[in-house]
């Protein structure tokens, strides 16, 4: 007899998935258990668009930026990034510190 | 000199030049459970039937002091052999000798041997063991690169290319096994990446170790770079003999005929195989052995999207390309990575001459952001492509759920499937009943006194008018409702008579589908 799945003997190994408003029983694979959750983007929070080094930082707490201003360089791949800021507003928070490596996505500076 | 002094003269130089990169680098290949170069050649081919050309060849580096280094055979070993009686070319990567580093001639000793492969129209093995572009030879390590990707790419579709990664094999050098049919990995041994984990740590200051960058269990589970996963060498060149048995030598050809065996059917009873219930899972693979001859089953990316099973049967002794959705993982959804895997196996079967048997089980496209955003837009169509572009011999089984777009992609009649047959607990619909009927029944769902009753007795109704063949079949788009235990006689019968089908595609210089 082939593994028969059907029956109420294995059922700790499923889990379930939704589609369509249909339960159906089955096993998730790691890829989608891990699958990043989607969180909108915060303009008011300025993150590394790509791995690197923090060059230089132009604003400090309380800074007030317009839209387009210089925040920041942050060096990737041996070029220079300016990071700009894509609102007005004014600078709740500076995270790094120049010379500082940071991560893809990594929060930087924090407007208000 | 007499003859018997030249020939001795010739044997000395051949004991120099066997000899590799020497006892002490051969020792070392050994300590990491490796096989030397030749040794895995032997291991492959049939018993003494390998012929080396090129052993001779010496390296062209000129800087460096390189000049003054003797490197046997530049660090490449070529040759043809016989594989279970049909001939091969073979190349494996010596990485006793200066790395297996790839310099000039070390990579036209390849492209010659790869040449020999498309002329003669023979399948190619290729066996890499290397750390890498030759840097002392500069430029012309890249240009030996680029030759051989052009030959990969010439070849492929033409004859089998079969690349075997048996230790590092980074940079440049993995685009060539990326651009061959099928890729065979060893745990702890093989080692694939563009950027190695010491440039990801200066650059981007992430620490990963070389095995979880790319090693044999990423490239099968998460990237989908390689086909096979096995657990030594030796279970390797097993796998590569038993997949040798069931494709074609080249694209005139169809794959090797085999003496004819019944399916194991005490072992895999396709009656008791599914439950009726579309949402109760099971194991897909259980059908295909319920029908394949021997129940024998390879399958290929096992560890990959596993909600798609992609792989080689046996049906009357011919080769058969089988395609199904599995219920067991995820639902048997096609998502981005189901997509790109089946998409390429099907033109893989297209191009050989295999025919495709397609087992269709699905509720429909895995929904999510990260399926929208990672493009399955574009990743879904390559499955539209690949099925409606295929000539060869299409035959559809729908065993349950074919739900809305997945009913059109799994090889449809609307995609020129020749056959599409359906078992009696089969549901051809735009969606299942629970969807559907919230839809189109919200209004009165919501109006009344108690909403889930109705929705119970909507989904009822639905169900019983949709959830089934009958109505798919009233227009035609099944050929015949038929009892599982008719599966297999149907299918030999539909690809015998499929079996003369010759059919041109608008002329063209090529399409462009959806990368």
């Amino acid at each position: 007899m082939a593994k028969s799945y059907s029956k109420d003997d294995k059922t700790k190994d499923f889990e379930v998935l939704i589609i369509d408003d249909c339960r159906y029983k089955t096993k998730l694979s790691k890829k989608f258990k891990n699958r990043k959750k989607y969180e909108p983007r915060n303009p008011k929070e300025i993150t590394a668009f790509i791995p690197g080094t923090i060059k230089d930082i132009f604003v400090k707490k309380g800074s007030k930026v317009k839209n387009g201003d210089r925040i920041l360089t942050l060096e990737a791949m041996k070029m220079v990034n300016d990071v700009v800021s894509p609102v007005d507003g004014k600078v709740k928070k500076v995270w790094i510190k120049v010379g500082e490596k940071v991560t893809k996505n990594q929060l930087l500076v924090e407007l208000e | 000199m007499s003859l018997k002094d030249k020939s001795n003269d010739l044997r000395a130089r051949m004991r120099n030049a066997l000899k590799g990169g020497g006892d002490k680098a051969i020792q070392k290949q050994k300590a990491v459970g490796k096989l030397t170069a030749r040794e895995r050649i032997e291991a492959i081919v049939d018993p003494k039937t390998f012929y080396e050309y090129d052993l001779f060849v010496e390296h062209a580096g000129k800087d460096f002091d390189m000049d003054k280094k003797y490197l046997p055979g530049d660090g490449v070993i070529t040759g043809t052999g016989m594989l279970s009686g049909h001939p091969i070319c073979i190349y494996a990567q010596d990485f006793t000798v200066a790395g297996g580093s790839l310099g000039w001639m070390h990579a036209k000793k390849i492209t010659k041997i790869m040449d020999h492969a498309l002329k003669l129209k023979v399948p190619l093995i290729g066996i890499n063991d290397s750390g890498g572009a030759r840097i002392q030879e500069g430029v012309n390590s890249l240009a030996g690169y680029g030759e051989i990707f052009f030959r990969n790419t010439l070849a492929s579709g033409v004859i089998p290319q079969i690349s075997v990664i048996l230790g590092p094999c980074a940079g440049g050098a993995v685009y060539s096994p990326a651009l061959t049919d099928f890729v065979f990995v060893v745990d702890k041994i093989s080692k694939m990446f563009i950027t190695g984990p010491e440039v990801i740590k200066t650059v981007l200051g992430e620490e990963i170790s070389m095995e979880d960058l790319g090693g044999a269990k990423v490239h099968c589970e998460i990237t989908g770079n390689a086909h096979f996963y096995a657990k030594s060498e030796q279970e390797c060149f097993s796998q590569i003999k038993k997949l040798a048995g069931f494709i074609p030598w080249n694209n005139t050809r169809k794959a090797e005929k085999f003496p004819k065996k019944r399916p194991k059917t005490k072992l895999y009873n396709i009656e008791n195989i599914i439950s009726e219930d579309p949402r109760e899972p099971y194991d897909v693979r259980d059908v295909i052995k319920a029908i394949t001859d021997d129940s024998d089953f390879l399958e290929i990316m096992e560890l990959f999207a596993q909600n798609i099973v992609i792989g080689f049967g046996r049906m009357n002794g011919e080769t058969v390309g089988f395609v199904a959705n599995q219920p067991l993982v995820l639902a048997g959804v096609l998502d981005v990575d189901s997509s790109d895997k089946a998409a390429r196996f099907i033109r893989y079967c297209d191009a050989f001459n295999i025919p495709l048997v397609t087992l269709v089980d699905l509720p429909g496209y895995l929904p999510g952001v990260d399926q929208e955003h990672a493009g399955v837009i574009r990743h879904g169509a390559k499955i539209l492509y690949a099925y409606s572009e295929a000539t060869v011999p299409k035959i559809t089984v729908i065993l349950r759920k074919a739900y809305g777009g997945g009913y059109i992609a799994m090889c449809s009649h609307h995609l020129r499937a020749d056959f599409v047959f359906a078992w009696p607990t089969a549901e051809i619909a735009v969606m299942g009943p629970e969807g559907a009927a919230n839809i189109i029944f919200r209004k009165e769902i919501a109006a009344a006194e108690d909403p889930e009753k109705v929705r119970q007795q909507k989904i009822k109704e639905y169900k019983d008018k949709f959830a089934n063949p009958y109505v798919a079949a009233a227009y035609g788009y099944i050929d015949a409702v038929i009892e599982p235990k008719e599966t297999r006689n149907l299918l030999i019968h539909a690809l015998e008579i499929s079996s003369e089908k010759d059919i041109k595609l608008p002329a063209k210089k090529h399409g462009i589908p959806p990368f």
